[in-house]
């Protein structure tokens, strides 16, 4: 087995507290299922959409975000998969894709 | 939680108070996306909005005056973090959905406007569902809200409980939206349901939360927790297990809740103090007759038909006089109840009430008339305000066989 990381893009609020609610159960059974079949290494964690950027060599700190919104990475996490192929069906099942969000799924760099 | 970030940003931050709560909402939403949701997710979602409440007061205290009686304790590093944790404990949240609850009952707002304030503010209910249970429109139930939000926030401070006399003066206000939120729940016009149990259980909660204060616990807030004890001990069995709305007389009585007419029963005897009749000493009196017979055939209609006689000289209206007709055809024979339902002064304001008609059309039944009563039922029928109503008059119609005999 090899690790992978799901890196989610896409929009970051749901439109209504019940849509908010909904996303949530979906997530939670996404999430619960690759756990039972032994895929998921760490839930991972949302992140805040603000950012600073530490840039070259002359170390400058500069405000973000810096994408448009839906292009913002808005939370990872941590699987295991037989190989990439495999990884990334397994992403076909997250609920930000029924948002228009995205998924990339990259291998963890191993020895 | 909306109560206590009122009680601290003061009522005229009213909307920076419902925007942390939906901010700690939001929040808590995400980060269990991932985390799973907590053991116990309200105390998680106060920690939060009160971590939150702390952030807006140290970032905005200089640009925003917050609740002046609270006053400097706010604006002082060291007083700050130990009110607020203060505030959020849980005897001051009490008190603090209480005095939103009084402040809602404001004297310059019409009493369904004070209803929609406290649904919305009180127990949580979005302008959506508020307006679902009022059977208004979205845009009439937001204008009502912010209209009454506006005067909410003129007057700058919550209401203060400890003046005894302001208590008084207002409390009888804030028990007559009590009872509507409770009869909106047991009677409710809904589109989509006859019952509305959430409504009747917040009308339970913040009725004892009333009577848990020392003030508010008068006989008259005993006997309206009392009434609705009864009520909601007869939810169970108002709508059957295939969705049919069950009259009180067909109810399978065995699924009232008896341990809400006990608590019911108690509240009655509690209430029994002091010189004051009101209209829920008497309803709730009405409520536990029926609470106490195990079969329709038991019920002591003399003595409701007595009651109604009173009720009806203190709060006259077409609705108790039509209650009254109910129990003297039940006590004295259809005709006598016929006679009484034609009688009723001002029933053109039941001319869009389905069960007027429905009981003309059961009156007649009784009496053998299928004729009148198929017409009687027909006319209900059209006026049927949610499937459930409707299926329970078809059935009746249908009671009324086809011929005439």
């Amino acid at each position: 087995m090899s690790e992978f990381l799901y890196i989610y893009r896409g929009p970051e609020a749901a439109r209504s507290p019940e849509a908010a609610q909904q996303a949530l159960q979906k997530w939670m059974a996404w999430l619960k299922e690759l756990s039972e079949k032994g895929h998921l290494k760490d839930s991972g964690h949302p992140l805040e959409l603000n950012s600073k950027l530490v840039q070259g060599k002359r170390k400058t700190i500069v405000d973000g975000p810096f994408a448009e919104a839906k292009d913002l990475i808005c939370g990872y996490t941590l699987v295991e998969a037989r190989d990439l192929q495999q990884a990334a069906e397994l992403a076909k099942g997250c609920p930000i894709l029924e948002v228009e969000g995205e998924v990339e799924v990259r291998p963890i760099l191993q020895l | 939680m909306v109560a206590t970030l009122t009680r601290i940003f003061g009522v005229h931050n009213l909307a920076l108070a419902e925007d942390v709560v939906q901010d700690a909402f939001c929040r808590a939403l995400k980060v269990w996306k991932f985390r799973g949701v907590p053991a116990d997710p309200s105390a998680w979602l106060m920690a939060v909005a009160k971590n939150r409440a702390l952030d807006v007061l140290r970032r905005e205290r200089t640009a925003r005056t917050f609740a002046p009686e609270l006053g400097l304790l706010l604006n002082s590093e060291w007083t700050v973090a130990p009110l607020v944790e203060e505030l959020f404990g849980p005897n001051a949240i009490k008190d603090d959905q209480l005095r939103v609850m009084f402040s809602c009952c404001h004297p310059s707002l019409a009493e369904e406007s004070q209803v929609a304030l406290i649904l919305h503010i009180l127990c949580g209910f979005s302008v959506g569902e508020t307006a679902s249970a009022f059977v208004s429109s979205h845009s009439a139930i937001e204008k009502r809200i912010s209209r009454a939000k506006k005067v909410l926030a003129e007057s700058k401070r919550l209401f203060d409980l400890s003046n005894a006399n302001d208590f008084a003066s207002r409390l009888s206000a804030v028990q007559r939206a009590l009872y509507l939120l409770f009869n909106e729940g047991y009677h409710g016009a809904s589109q989509e349901t006859a019952v509305r149990a959430d409504l009747c259980q917040e009308a339970l909660r913040l009725t004892q939360l009333l009577l848990a204060h020392p003030l508010g616990a008068t006989p008259a807030t005993n006997a309206l927790a009392a009434l609705i004890c009864f009520g909601a001990a007869r939810l169970p069995a108002r709508v059957d297990a295939s969705g049919n709305l069950n009259s009180l007389f067909h109810q399978d009585r065995s699924q009232w809740d008896q341990r809400l007419v006990n608590e019911g029963l108690k509240f009655l005897a509690n209430s029994a103090s002091g010189l004051e009749l009101t209209e829920y000493h008497v309803e709730a009196a009405i409520a536990a007759i029926h609470a106490s017979a195990s079969r329709a055939e038991d019920t002591d209609w003399g003595t409701i038909v007595s009651l109604y006689n009173t009720l009806i000289t203190i709060r006259p209206s077409p609705i108790v006089a039509f209650n009254r007709a109910i129990a003297i055809a039940q006590h004295e024979g259809p005709e006598r109840g016929l006679e009484e339902m034609l009688a009723i002064r001002d029933k053109d304001r039941l001319s869009t009430y389905p069960f007027y008609p429905a009981a003309l059309g059961e009156l007649e039944l009784r009496q053998g008339n299928y004729n009148l009563a198929r017409e009687h039922f027909r006319e209900a029928l059209s006026l049927g305000r949610n499937p459930m109503e409707r299926r329970f008059l078809k059935q009746r119609l249908a009671a009324c066989g086809t011929g005439d005999s």
